[in-house]
């Protein structure tokens, strides 16, 4: 009788929403859902409409891949130099220094560790808009601009910063630093204080140096963090729209600050080409997802733990 | 008795009353209007007071939705898209103009309030916002392009800004001007194509043809192209500080007697008087310098159609409206008084009303419409089609720069440019 009632019971869980092989995928529908509806939809839909000449709404014809062809414009390939360029400095100087920063807060060695901490955060708080105008007026083309008063007093020649391509990344690329180095601190921190400290408590017994213990004890240390923080950042960074419109407002004198998410929005809105604008968005895609995958291969993201 | 009976009738009439005024209340019919530009507002609640106040007509009520320039463009897209949740007015940008003038256009015809009156207007603006002979939308200014020369400054060089009559008279006169003071006689904008457009267009070339035809590497384009490169060669012109006309860089630079010229639209105007303010007395306008080689007086610059939604249940009323706003005496003398604009109705000009002293009198101190009167006959069209906004994007990001900025060789950067357009049409 009791045999009968358990296996009952076992017979009914099996059927229902409760049984153990139900349940991961009860969990994940309401993800699943927001999944389907705001990232799957849109991706064929985008897809669909890049091989579309959409003339108004409702009224499309598929024409192959013309808008594909229609890509290859110096607008593009500035667009996507201005993107490229931005990226890898981005990537360099964004995981670099917030590194180091967040080494020297964590070492005990600086003073006032919490203040520093805070202060680097701040600008992150801002809105980019306004630190874009605050960044575009101090590195303005007439020499009475707040960054050429600086260079003209050590002796040196005022810079056009926002019109030539090399000078307005290393503006892009400081606007960015301001902003997210105090995020990125943070991530560090988080990953430098699960380290272990045996660990480096051994490594000065084998006689480690700073240096030694840094690359040998910390980085190995903080790989997942590093991982996801270049990942982040490569997105980002290809992604990269609202400080290069905070900063050119949408004029792109020579593409020096016009990122191929730009360009995607002025084809779309200002051409209203929103064929050719699928078809950017797809480039942009399979542009990231290749240069995600390499990273995370190189970083060894896909090997097993034990291996 | 008798009081009772007077004041039960008194209590009737005083009731009637009220519920007739109710009722006439109750009445007004209600439009939307969708706009990027405030100063619009400001003309279409001016002219609806007027409108409001004559009993013949049928009163309104506007709900006036002001938006940004590209959220404004982008929600009229997609209500488009959508077949519901149209205003029934709503402005266009010139430049955007072109995109709903396509198989499916839902804007309403406004010929028989445009015909009538043809020869009394500005026929070439009204050009832009056409297709096969239907006038889609209304223009509240010619934006025609003239000189602006801060006088003070060239009369202290010794020039008279009055006898500059050609481009190469001005070239000359900028020479002069550079050896005296040291200064450049005019700006070209390298990040927006306020220069090199008018330029162009005033010298008797464009971009497209009506049909799509590349005309950007024309033998016009080229020369005045090449004419602008000398200017920058020779230090008489340099690149506009910030890039563009409408910086605050430029303002400030400008305000502090930069250089001694700008050519600009009519509508520049009020740039000098509200972040210029230091130029009072100093600014004054003249037509536009002509090439030895034709073309024509002015070009027509910048604009905006206003347009009624053919789907609208009031499309009528709405057309009738902005007819009044746009194409009468009265709504185009208010709009010079409000927004400081040249009207696209020509019997306007000389009018009393329009002589009447305001601010831009009072900064510029001469007869503005004098000015304008005498380009008034000789305004180009210009070719805005579907792909007007894919020319003017090559012209702003490759074009100005690559002439102004980098200073490469004019016939390259025509022959690349057109070749560019060229492979954006279908």
């Amino acid at each position: 009788m009791q045999k009968k009632i358990t296996a009952g019971i076992h017979r009914r869980k099996l059927h229902g929403l409760t049984d153990p092989r139900v349940v991961p995928y009860v969990l994940v529908t309401p993800f699943l859902i927001f999944f389907a509806v705001v990232y799957l939809y849109p991706l064929i839909s985008t897809i669909i409409m890049s091989f579309q000449k959409i003339s108004s709404g409702r009224n499309t014809t598929f024409i192959g891949f013309k808008n594909y062809a229609r890509l290859n414009t110096r607008d593009f390939w500035m667009a996507l130099q201005t993107t490229g360029r931005y990226a890898v400095w981005d990537v360099i100087v964004l995981t670099i220094v917030p590194l180091l920063i967040a080494t020297v807060l964590n070492s005990g060695l600086a003073k006032g560790t919490n203040f520093f901490k805070s202060l680097f955060f701040i600008p992150s708080l801002t809105s980019i808009i306004v630190a874009g105008i605050v960044f575009r007026l101090a590195f303005g083309t007439l020499e009475t601009a707040t960054a050429n008063r600086v260079l003209t007093f050590f002796g040196m020649e005022p810079v056009k910063w926002l019109s030539y391509a090399g000078p307005a990344n290393f503006v892009l690329i400081l606007l960015t630093l301001w902003r997210w180095n105090g995020v990125n601190i943070v991530y560090y921190l988080s990953g430098l204080q699960s380290i272990p400290k045996d660990q480096y408590e051994a490594a000065q017994i084998d006689g480690a140096n700073a240096i030694q213990s840094f690359l040998h004890v910390t980085l190995p240390g903080l790989k997942p963090v590093l991982i996801y923080v270049i990942t982040i950042t490569v997105l980002g960074g290809f992604s990269m729209f609202t400080e290069s419109v905070a900063l050119w407002q949408q004029k792109n004198g020579g593409g020096v600050g016009r990122t191929i998410v730009g360009y995607m929005y002025m084809v779309g809105f200002d051409r209203n080409d929103f064929g050719m604008a699928s078809a950017i968005g797809i480039v942009l895609l399979l542009l990231v997802l290749v240069v995600n995958l390499i990273q995370l291969i190189l970083m060894g993201f896909f090997k097993k733990e034990d291996q | 008795m008798k009081k009772i009976v007077a004041l039960l009738l008194a209590l009737t009439l005083v009731l009637c009353s009220v519920s007739a005024v109710v009722a006439e209340a109750a009445e007004p019919v209600k439009l939307t209007f969708w706009t990027f530009q405030d100063l619009h507002i400001n003309l279409y609640q001016a002219m609806l007071d007027k409108w409001n106040a004559d009993p013949a007509r049928t009163p309104l009520e506007i709900d006036f939705q002001p938006y940004p320039f590209e959220d404004m463009h982008t929600m009229l897209n997609m209500a488009i898209d959508a077949g519901e949740g149209l205003p029934d007015i709503v402005d266009i940008e010139i430049g955007k103009f072109a995109n709903y003038l396509g198989d499916n256009i839902v804007l309403a015809p406004m010929n028989e309030y445009v015909e009538p009156i043809a020869d009394h207007l500005v026929m070439a603006r009204l050009n832009n916002y056409a297709k096969d002979g239907k006038y889609y939308g209304i223009d509240h200014h010619i934006g025609a392009t003239v000189m602006f020369y801060n006088a003070k400054l060239l009369e202290d060089a010794g020039i008279d800004y009055t006898a500059i009559q050609t481009w190469d008279d001005f070239h000359e006169a900028g020479k002069v001007f550079l050896e005296k003071t040291g200064k450049p006689m005019i700006t070209f904008e390298t990040t927006d194509c306020w220069s090199l457009y008018p330029m162009v267009n005033q010298h008797g070339g464009d971009w497209l043809t009506a049909d799509n035809q590349v005309r950007m590497d024309e033998e016009v384009v080229i020369n005045t192209m090449k004419f602008m490169q000398e200017m920058l060669n020779d230090g008489t012109a340099i690149p506009t500080p910030g890039g563009m006309s409408h910086m605050e860089e430029y303002y400030g630079w400008m305000d502090q007697g930069g250089c001694a010229a700008i050519c600009m639209p009519f509508w520049y105007l009020d740039r000098f008087v509200n972040f210029m303010p230091d130029l009072a007395g100093c600014m004054k306008i003249a037509p536009m310098p002509t090439w030895a080689d034709g073309g024509h007086k002015s070009a027509q610059m910048g604009g905006t159609g206003t347009a009624v939604i053919a789907s609208s249940p009031n499309v009528e009323l709405a057309k009738e409206f902005v007819a009044y706003v746009g194409l009468t005496v009265d709504g185009c003398i208010t709009t010079w008084k409000t927004c400081g604009y040249d009207p696209i109705l020509k019997d306007v000009y000389g009018t009393p009303e329009m002589q009447e002293t305001n601010k831009f009198f009072e900064f510029y101190g001469q007869d503005l419409f004098a000015v304008l009167q005498t380009v008034l006959d000789d305004i180009p069209d210009t070719c805005l089609t579907a792909y007007y906004p894919a020319a003017t994007d090559i012209v702003k990001s490759q074009m100005a720069y690559r002439l102004i900025e980098l200073k490469e060789d004019p016939e390259t950067i025509a022959k690349e440019c057109a070749e560019e357009l060229r492979g954006q049409i279908e």
